[in-house]
């Protein structure tokens, strides 16, 4: 960074001296044994467990957090960037990188310094704790590459044309404060104090070159509590992404994107993301048969409703014993699946974000994420036929939306969007 | 203003200041002892940036006296105006005449109990106790007479000119300076960012403008220590400050500025964003302390 300065860069130089000089006491220990690299002893170094179970690794073809089996929490930050200088941009996302990384071991991202007169390069408070299959994921959204109209950092041309904010469906009530953003990073693990402690970290790293615009957490059940890997369900006790993409083929044809629109993106996705409140009170006074015609499943086993289990076939013609169909035309599910040629992952979180003052009711409700190849053919059309008619929309309030182009994984020696840069 | 915050500066007479050990304030002689140990270690090659920690010192031990001298010149006029009954101009001096005691908060603060008697807010300090700036802030604005406020005026003269006397025995360390000018911009943030400092007068940006001054003011006297350990820490703090200023001039209205009230929460988040950027990046001042 020439004419900028994040703290962490000068002691990341501090702490390599250190490292150097570490490593070089280590070397005969290492041509004795044979065995071991400066890289595994660099891990060593921290007090942490490296428990590499629980460590999902953040280099890859994919960036982690798409593929990846949900996790019990998310923080999903949107951030506007303040410089203008795309050289601040690049090291910031070098910093986040090497961050990134360490958090995915497990580790602290810095160690504490001898010098007690300058606050300690980690925050500190997952000190001890595993990596908790903790996830990165970086977006760009559409207003980094164009805003009002000005080509900021040289990139517009570069911006792929299924980055756009999505157009309004019927019912919208969206919040301008929780639309778009320039960048995004999504964190999900298995422990909410890890994943925050990245979120703060990455914000800290970036203070001065980006700020936070918006910024919700999420749950689910976690994998100790229900059965194993059973499908979560959403706060209004329905199961929540029975239909998601599973095998590899799946992901090729539904999620990753093949760089055509734009070379950068190949293995990459674009996130959707969409903010729901759902009026958990209005819900909770309705009926049981009611809720399940909404959703045009069963409550309890998520089977669809005129079937017997959760994956059974959804059919959409099935008649019940009046003649009618047993799954209601306004059935979410049905609106859902269309004809069934647009599929997406969803990769949703609940949300509370405590009370309502004005009602004095929860604030609460789903943080609907997902992935695809082309917001603009898979999740619009959906929604489009959902918003229309879905009876669900009694219940929910969309308040939120954004759209973000998650480039492919970082390759060890790269950085985060490095493909873009 | 805070009680509860430990302080790093040590008010000593100046014979204890060779002595080696202080009056102790709880938890004050760890710090002093590692001032100590700072300044025993210096060895040949480190001569020269002790030296200019030192002149940074003395030079900041000078402001202080230069800002506590303007103190208590502009809380002159100001105690004359309440005193005579003149409501208006009384509320005119009053913002800028505080102005440089927020300069130099972090040693002022270490001023015994100096720093509640002329800078408690309501609720700071028990009801009886309360004196000071603020209780005449609040006679001013909110009972808008000067009725009532000039026994307080005359004591907080009395204060004021106690704590000039005092700031004479001040002991400034480099350690001061680093934890003064972060904690210059915490002020900021934590009560003058949220309007909480002039809660009658709202006229915080006075506030928010001087403590700043007084944390661009430490670091351009440590600037040649930052500059010869990281020149890019140097130049960064530079444009943060510059950004600051830029934030805050957009409030200037003649030779002030505008009331808080006329702040949306556009306008504070954006000023409290700029002062974020900048107190990251100086909480690593320390390392002017860095053989």
């Amino acid at each position: 960074m020439k004419d900028d300065h994040t703290p962490h860069s000068k002691k990341i130089t501090r702490r390599e001296m250190l490292y150097r000089t570490g490593a070089g006491g280590l070397g005969l220990l290492i041509g004795a044994s044979g065995v071991g690299s400066i890289t595994a002893l660099g891990k060593t170094s921290s007090e942490k467990p490296a428990a590499a179970e629980n460590q999902i690794p953040f280099y890859g073809k994919h960036q982690a957090g798409i593929m990846t089996k949900q996790q019990t929490y998310v923080y999903l930050i949107s951030m506007d960037i303040t410089t203008n200088k795309l050289a601040d941009i690049r090291d910031l996302f070098k910093e986040w990188t090497v961050a990134s990384e360490k958090m995915a071991m497990g580790n602290l991202i810095g160690d504490y310094s001898d010098n007690l007169y300058i606050p300690p390069e980690d925050t500190g408070e997952a000190t001890g704790l595993s990596a908790s299959r903790i996830t990165f994921t970086y977006g760009f959204g559409s207003s980094f590459f164009e805003k009002e109209g000005s080509d900021r950092f040289g990139l517009a041309a570069k911006k792929p044309n299924q980055l756009q904010a999505l157009p309004s469906f019927p019912g919208d009530e969206i919040e301008k404060e929780w639309t778009g953003g320039d960048l995004c990073v999504q964190v999900c693990a298995d422990d909410q104090q890890v994943a925050f402690h990245a979120i703060r970290n990455l914000l800290r790293i970036g203070r001065g070159i980006v700020t936070l615009r918006w910024m919700q957490s999420g749950f689910l059940r976690s994998q100790q509590s229900g059965k194993k890997d059973s499908t979560p369900r959403n706060l209004f006790g329905f199961k929540d992404g029975t239909v998601n993409p599973n095998t590899e083929e799946d992901f090729n044809n539904i999620v990753w994107s093949n760089g055509a629109e734009a070379s950068w993106m190949k293995n990459g996705s674009y996130m959707v993301m969409r903010r729901i409140r759902m009026l958990l009170e209005v819900w909770d006074r309705t009926h049981l048969k009611d809720q399940q015609a909404t959703f045009g499943r069963e409550k309890v086993s998520g089977a669809p409703l005129g079937q017997e289990k959760e994956f059974d076939d959804v059919k959409l013609d099935k008649k019940d014993s009046d003649g009618k169909p047993a799954i209601p035309m306004d059935a979410h599910v049905r609106l859902g699946r269309g004809d069934g040629s647009q599929k997406i992952l969803r990769r949703s979180y609940s949300y509370s974000s405590e009370m309502d003052p004005a009602r004095a009711q929860l604030d609460a409700g789903l943080l609907f994420l997902c992935f695809q190849k082309d917001p603009f053919k898979q999740f619009v059309p959906i929604q489009k036929r959902m918003a229309q008619s879905d009876h669900l929309n009694e219940y929910i309030r969309h308040i939120g939306s954004a759209v973000f182009a998650c480039p492919g994984g970082t390759k060890k020696g790269g950085y985060i969007g490095d493909s873009l840069f | 203003m805070y009680f509860s915050k430990v302080t790093t500066i040590t008010l000593l007479l100046p014979v204890l200041l060779f002595a080696g050990c202080s009056s102790d304030q709880s938890g004050e002689a760890e710090e002093k002892d590692s001032a100590d140990q700072t300044t025993e270690q210096t060895d040949a090659g480190s001569t020269t940036a002790q030296k200019k920690l030192d002149e940074a010192v003395e030079a900041y031990r000078q402001y202080g006296l230069s800002q506590t001298d303007t103190f208590v010149e502009d809380t002159s006029k100001f105690v004359d105006a309440v005193k005579a009954g003149n409501l208006e101009k009384a509320k005119q001096l009053y913002p800028k005449a505080r102005m440089p005691y927020e300069r130099i908060e972090p040693i002022a603060e270490a001023l015994g109990d100096l720093d509640p008697k002329i800078d408690a807010r309501e609720g700071d300090v028990p009801k009886d106790e309360w004196t000071g700036y603020h209780k005449i802030e609040k006679i001013l604005w909110e009972d808008n007479t000067t009725d009532g406020a000039e026994k307080y005026a005359e004591q907080l003269l009395n204060d004021v000119k106690s704590l000039r006397a005092k700031i004479e025995l001040a002991e400034v360390s480099p350690q001061t300076l680093v934890t003064g000018s972060v904690d210059l911009l915490n002020e900021v943030s934590s009560s003058k960012i949220t309007g909480e400092e002039e809660r009658y007068s709202h006229t915080d940006l006075y506030d928010f403008a001087a403590n700043v001054d007084g944390s661009k003011k430490i670091v351009e006297l440590l600037n040649p220590v930052i500059k010869e350990k990281d020149e890019e820490l140097a130049s960064t703090l530079e444009k943060r400050f510059d950004e600051v200023y830029e934030a805050l001039n957009q409030y200037k209205k003649g030779d002030g500025y505008v009331s808080y009230t006329d702040l949306s929460d556009k306008d504070t988040q954006k000023l409290s964003k700029s002062i974020d950027a900048l107190a990251e990046p100086l909480s690593q001042i320390g390392i002017v302390l860095e053989k």
